[in-house]
């Protein structure tokens, strides 16, 4: 796997921010575009462009013919079942928002729990607060451990007759742990309880299996996995979909609509209500593809190695402190300087072209427990190399001499 | 270099020492300032005398060097101030900090403008002009009494 020749594939990478080449660090954020993905999106615009399921005239059928490929290379990609149990929804947040939406009013009554945990992405936190505004149910959060990382026993011991669903990161994105999401789904099923994952982070990184993890719902990031913006995945089991009432309303979900009454359409058009992003849908193929041809086991070799070199540089610079040091860890590595606030680093490391993220990455929860009020984070991409860290590197010592002067 | 000039010794000095970093006892006016992208929070505390005169002013919060920078520098040059007079310094400096290249006002002394034009390397980071500006929003809010968190991002 030749990283140089994958990173010329991404044309960003020509451009110079501040007079540097770009060390893109913020890719847990958003991943840079490979052309195939840019150029597919542009020819499909000027050569092939309908609108998808409606119209019978060439361009229509050619559309929906792409569109519904994409489904399929999602279902092999992640080993679904079948390909209706991919849903194409705006971004990760409107698939878990689906999913909080849809079972909170078929299953949810007050009392009944969610367990989440402190590792939560605020787009894995609010939609079921809406909850326990809406039907009084309860939210319980799974405490980490001192290494920023969640046990199966931590959610284990939340769990009552009460619970009604565990949903859970698949990998955090502060301190990178990598959940045991295969024995949590195992532990919950044993008690009938359905899993959701949200896979934002998890999906760019790692090799998916959905019929081996066994989980009920997994919510996908498009543009965290080289694709375009607006665009994201829901897989949920069939019988889940069917189970479940529509999300929202409109055109292309409906089967009859009469004055009186109306019937929803078979999977998966009864989750995809109105133009979807269709342009997105059939670039992200060549996500996918692009994925297949580097091979999800190289790429995770790769960010595996760097990441570890990562925690090594950075653990010998005395004046980092690495929030989090999971065991199993994904491509994350955030952390804080003494003395000098996580904003002014992102600003000092910008000037040499280093792009990190600086903040709470929307976890507030964890870092309330974590007694910090911003962390700095570089976080990696199948373009990185040891190279970019070095860099990171030597930023970070210059942001103590800016400091310390 | 542009850096140098956003992270002028007495910004960094402001930054790390931060003046009236406190919570004045028998304050008579308070407000809150938050910046939820950040998680930069303030509190400032205000003590007016009976001829409106700013007694004591200090605040409580964490940020970033240039929030607590421009925090710390803002209540060291308003205290002893008339209320009205603090606004007028409110307002000029907000001005700056969006459009002007300099202070107008004819309350600060020159060394003290000199001091707070220190903040105008902020100019060229338009992601980090909220830094600067928060604290200032949250005294006017807390001069005006209107009992209102300042949200950094319902501002313009």
């Amino acid at each position: 796997m030749n990283i140089e020749n994958i990173k010329k594939q991404f044309p960003i990478f020509n451009n110079k921010v501040h007079n540097n080449d770009l060390v893109y660090l913020d890719s847990a954020n958003s991943s840079q575009k490979p052309q195939v993905v840019v150029d597919r999106i542009y020819d499909f615009y000027t050569k092939e462009f309908s609108n998808v399921g409606r119209s019978v005239h060439y361009l229509a059928v050619a559309a929906t013919n792409l569109y519904e490929e994409t489904r399929s290379l999602v279902q092999k990609y992640i080993n679904a079942k079948d390909p209706n149990e991919i849903v194409f929804t705006k971004g990760a947040t409107e698939a878990i928002n689906l999913v909080a939406n849809t079972f909170g009013e078929k299953f949810l009554k007050e009392g009944d729990e969610i367990i989440l945990t402190e590792l939560e992405h605020h787009s894995n936190y609010v939609p079921w607060h809406y909850l326990r505004r809406s039907k009084g149910v309860q939210i319980k959060f799974a405490e980490i451990n001192s290494e920023g990382e969640i046990s199966l026993e931590s959610i284990e011991k939340l769990i009552t007759s009460k619970t009604k669903m565990i949903a859970i990161t698949h990998l955090s994105n502060v301190t990178g742990a990598i959940l045991p999401i295969k024995e949590i789904t195992q532990l919950a099923h044993s008690k009938n309880i359905p899993v959701l994952i949200d896979g934002c982070q998890g999906a760019p990184h790692l090799k998916l299996d959905m019929q081996e993890i066994g989980c009920d719902f997994y919510a996908i990031s498009c543009h965290k996995m080289y694709g375009p913006t607006g665009l994201g995945i829901l897989y949920a089991k069939k019988k889940w979909l069917e189970a479940l009432p529509p999300y929202q309303g409109g055109g292309g979900m409906i089967s009859e609509v009469k004055k009186d009454g109306i019937t929803f359409g078979d999977l998966p058009n009864k989750y995809e209500a109105g133009t979807m992003a269709t342009a997105q849908v059939i670039a992200f193929a060549e996500s996918i593809k692009f994925l297949n041809q580097i091979g999800i086991k190289n790429i995770e070799k790769h960010e595996s190695e760097l990441t570890k070199y990562g925690e090594e540089v950075l653990r010998k610079n005395n004046s980092v402190k690495l929030v989090g040091s999971p065991k199993n860890k994904g491509s994350v590595l955030s952390f804080t300087l003494d003395g000098i606030h996580a904003h002014d680093i992102a600003t000092i490391l910008d000037e040499d072209g280093v792009a990190i993220r600086a903040g709470h990455h929307c976890c507030q929860i964890l870092h309330d427990k974590l007694g910090l009020s911003a962390t700095a984070r570089a976080s990696l991409g199948v373009y990185n190399t040891k190279d970019d860290i070095d860099k990171l590197n030597e930023s970070i010592n210059k942001c103590k001499k800016i400091f310390d002067r | 270099m542009e850096l140098k000039e956003l992270y002028q010794e007495i910004i960094l000095d402001h930054g790390k020492n931060p003046r009236n970093l406190r919570k004045t006892e028998n304050f008579n006016k308070d407000a809150k300032g938050h910046n939820p992208l950040c998680g930069d929070k303030v509190h400032i505390y205000l003590k007016l005398d009976e001829n409106k005169k700013v007694q004591d002013i200090s605040f409580e919060g964490q940020g970033c060097a240039i929030s607590m920078a421009s925090a710390s520098i803002m209540t060291d040059l308003v205290k002893g101030k008339e209320e009205y007079e603090v606004k007028e310094i409110v307002k000029d400096f907000l001005e700056m900090i969006k459009e002007k290249d300099q202070l107008n006002n004819k309350i600060l002394e020159e060394n003290e403008k000199t001091k707070l034009m220190c903040l105008s390397g902020v100019k060229k980071y338009p992601m980090r002009v909220k830094c600067a500006t928060l604290s200032w929003h949250t005294l006017t809010s807390a001069i005006d009494n209107t009992q209102e968190e300042i949200n950094s991002e319902k501002i313009d």
